[in-house]
């Protein structure tokens, strides 16, 4: 008994002294769970954020840019995440909680587009609008509307930059595609052969990665989106094929860890890298001349123009629009480079840098 | 061991049966006496069959290479290493590295304190997350898995409030946080200062490990605990003192890291924690504690990078990449479990 208790004492102190270090500047940030402020006063309209996890800076930047738009609207936001990425359980205990709360409107990025869907419609029955952010749902049409990046256009624009870069020197390219993981999942998919259709290449099947037959590809390699996966994967690519002149990577991370091996392998000048994401340290590279041209995206627009439509359907019931052509509302990419090419819209890394989120 | 087999001559009336016995129990005795041995076969077929695969791939260039690949993983698994050998396991080597390497990053580019000082701040986060650890494993006498589970989680945590999730880039840094990203030639091959740092920490460890009484009261602990404390081990100040050197090797992991990919990175090292766990499987360690060799870890690190550098080089998915590694792990459990068998 003595024993037991003085246990329990210990295991508490422990955890007491975790959490005093861990409540530095913002307790309410400890535990990865709600974020809610306090309990709204009677009739706040609640507005839930559930996103993938708590750890990347888009996400983090998503759930800012709801912060500030709730604020200025009155509304009351609750924000969950996922414990790491592909964590749907913790998605769908989010929307339990948040149909609980009672809120008129919950904006998610699903972990899985998939598996969330069930929740998702009972969220729908009890009179929620369902947003989905960035990423879509299996299928589409299960969140009343989706706020998102057009990844095949941010693959298609900086491949079509790199197109012009090569017809303007009259060098050939030989293509190395850095991308996420073997999931394949649909971002990856779309961003990749959004890009080499850019380019001027013949995708075959537009939902499949790896299918296409030009010989301008020489290779492809997986980077988990992060630095070192970037670094080893384009490391053995040019071992594979020492002359590559053109990468596309997935992500800025991945691409600064590409250009880290190209300068290994002291051939930092001679080879153009592309991305896509638009955080700050990726512009930063722009401008340092690292990436060449990088598609931004607006996480910021996502969630504020989310937060928006759910104040509006709780005002009146208005359901969200998707833009023309598409199945969803586009939040808008822009190209960023300090080469600008003609006939194809883009700022530079100075605009970048105001515009950049993370 | 001659001795051992022929103690009972064989009955007259089975022929076959001691032939055959003694072959099997001999390599099983073999592979017993020599852990090593197994995971050094496995990486010399893979580079012959590599070899054969790609003409690129015995390039020494690439070589070095694969050695640069593992540098970061390998030293983590070296302080893995350590921990199973207690028969323990640590989850959260990856999150003690990245957040060694965001206090070494934050303390050079932010707070502008010399490059020395900041790395060795970076060390002594590693060593306090690893002494935290040790704690909670021998004072309250938690598993381990379940210590560093929660302890995964909460240097996670810390690490990206810490980094506010934002990477510091290498130009913000101090020459001496990149050093170990530096290349010197040899033999028509440029090897980085982190490779060098993984084989230094291998030998250190590995004499510590055979050649010393702290190395032998380490396989003790791990063979049977309770043997070790009857035999006058202090057990619990031996296992906080393991945790304590792992931890330390985590934070020189950490240096290698930022040296690699001259920044540091919150997202870096989230699968490194079951990185290092393979590549202390793949080198002959068992799962079980007690038995195993430090130098099988680098071997068993060399082997996924060699097969993932010769997989990339010959064409192959990533996904099947993952394949072959996962049933990489599987034979080399199996393979500890029959060496542990009783004959």
């Amino acid at each position: 008994m003595r024993r037991s208790s003085r246990t329990t004492v210990a295991v508490m102190a422990a955890a007491g002294l975790f959490l005093v270090a861990a409540c530095g500047d913002d307790a309410s940030e400890a535990g990865g769970g709600s974020t809610g402020g306090a309990a709204g006063g009677d009739g706040d309209v609640i507005v839930g954020l559930v996103t993938k996890t708590d750890t990347n800076p888009f996400f983090v930047k998503m759930k800012e840019g709801a912060e500030a738009k709730a604020e200025e609207l009155g509304l009351e936001l609750q924000a969950y995440a996922g414990a790491q990425d592909g964590d749907n359980e913790g998605q769908v205990e989010a929307i339990e909680n948040l149909i609980a709360a009672g809120a008129s409107g919950i904006l998610i990025t699903p972990n899985d587009s998939e598996a969330i869907v069930p929740s998702i419609e009972k969220a729908r029955d009890a009179g929620i609008l369902v947003i989905a952010l960035d990423t879509q749902l299996e299928p589409p049409d299960a969140a009343d509307a989706t706020f998102a990046t057009d990844n095949f256009r941010a693959g298609e624009l900086v491949g079509e930059w790199a197109a012009a870069q090569f017809e303007a020197s009259g060098e050939e390219a030989k293509i190395a595609t850095l991308d996420l993981n073997a999931n394949g999942v649909s971002v990856d998919v779309q961003r990749n052969q959004g890009f080499l259709t850019g380019f001027g290449i013949d995708v075959a099947d537009p939902e499949t990665m790896g299918d296409e037959d030009d010989p301008r590809i020489v290779g492809s390699d997986v980077t988990d989106g992060a630095e070192e996966g970037g670094r080893t994967a384009m490391e053995n690519l040019l071992q594979a094929d020492p002359d590559i002149n053109l990468v596309y990577t997935i992500n800025e991370p991945a691409a600064a860890g590409a250009y880290e091996a190209l300068k290994a392998a002291g051939r930092e000048g001679e080879v153009t890298i592309v991305s896509i994401d638009g955080g700050c340290p990726g512009v930063d590279n722009v401008a340092a001349g690292v990436i060449g041209a990088t598609s931004m995206q607006f996480p910021l627009d996502m969630a504020g123009l989310g937060v928006e439509a759910v104040a509006k359907y709780a005002e009146d019931g208005t359901l969200p629009e998707p833009t023309e052509g598409l199945d969803f509302v586009d939040t808008g990419v822009t190209l960023v480079t300090d080469e600008a090419v003609d006939g194809i819209e883009s700022e530079d890394s100075a605009w970048g840098s105001e515009n950049c989120w993370g | 061991m001659t001795a051992v087999h022929e103690a009972p001559p064989a009955p007259p009336g089975e022929p076959d049966a001691p032939e055959k016995q003694p072959l099997r129990r001999r390599v099983r005795e073999v592979l017993h006496a020599n852990p090593v041995l197994g995971p050094a076969a496995v990486l010399l077929l893979s580079v012959v069959v590599f070899s054969v695969g790609s003409d690129r791939f015995l390039d020494p260039t690439n070589i070095s290479l694969i050695v640069q690949q593992v540098a970061v993983v390998g030293v983590l698994a070296l302080g893995q290493t350590l921990i199973i050998l207690t028969a323990g396991i640590d989850l959260s080597v990856g999150a003690i590295m990245v957040l060694s390497s965001i206090v070494m990053a934050k303390l050079s580019a932010e707070a502008g304190l010399p490059g020395p000082v900041a790395l060795l701040a970076g060390f002594a986060t590693g060593l306090f997350c690893g002494l935290v650890n040790g704690f909670l494993v021998t004072r309250l006498k938690l598993p381990p898995f379940i210590v560093t589970l929660g302890s995964l989680n909460v240097f996670f945590a810390l690490n990206l409030w810490l980094s506010g999730s934002a990477t510091v880039r290498g130009s913000d840094m101090s020459p001496w946080l990149l050093v170990m990203g530096e290349t010197f030639p040899v033999l028509g091959a440029r090897f980085t200062l982190g490779s060098v740092v993984l084989l230094l920490t291998c030998l250190v460890l590995a004499y510590a490990l055979r050649q010393t009484g702290w190395g032998r009261h380490v396989y003790a602990i791990g063979d049977d605990r309770e043997a070790a404390r009857l035999s006058g081990i202090r057990v619990d100040r031996m296992l906080l003192s393991v945790y304590a050197v792992a931890g330390l090797v985590y934070g020189l992991a950490a240096w290698v890291l930022i040296g690699r990919i001259s920044a540091a990175s919150p997202q870096a090292g989230i699968d490194d924690n079951l990185n290092s766990i393979t590549a202390v499987v793949l080198g002959g360690t068992s799962l079980f504690g007690g038995r195993g060799a430090i130098v099988g870890t680098l071997v068993g690190a060399l082997i996924v990078g060699v097969f993932r550098n010769g997989l990339t080089l010959v064409g192959v998915d990533a996904l099947w990449q993952n394949f072959a590694v996962g049933i990489l792990v599987i034979v080399a459990v199996s393979i500890d479990q029959w060496i542990r068998k009783p004959a």
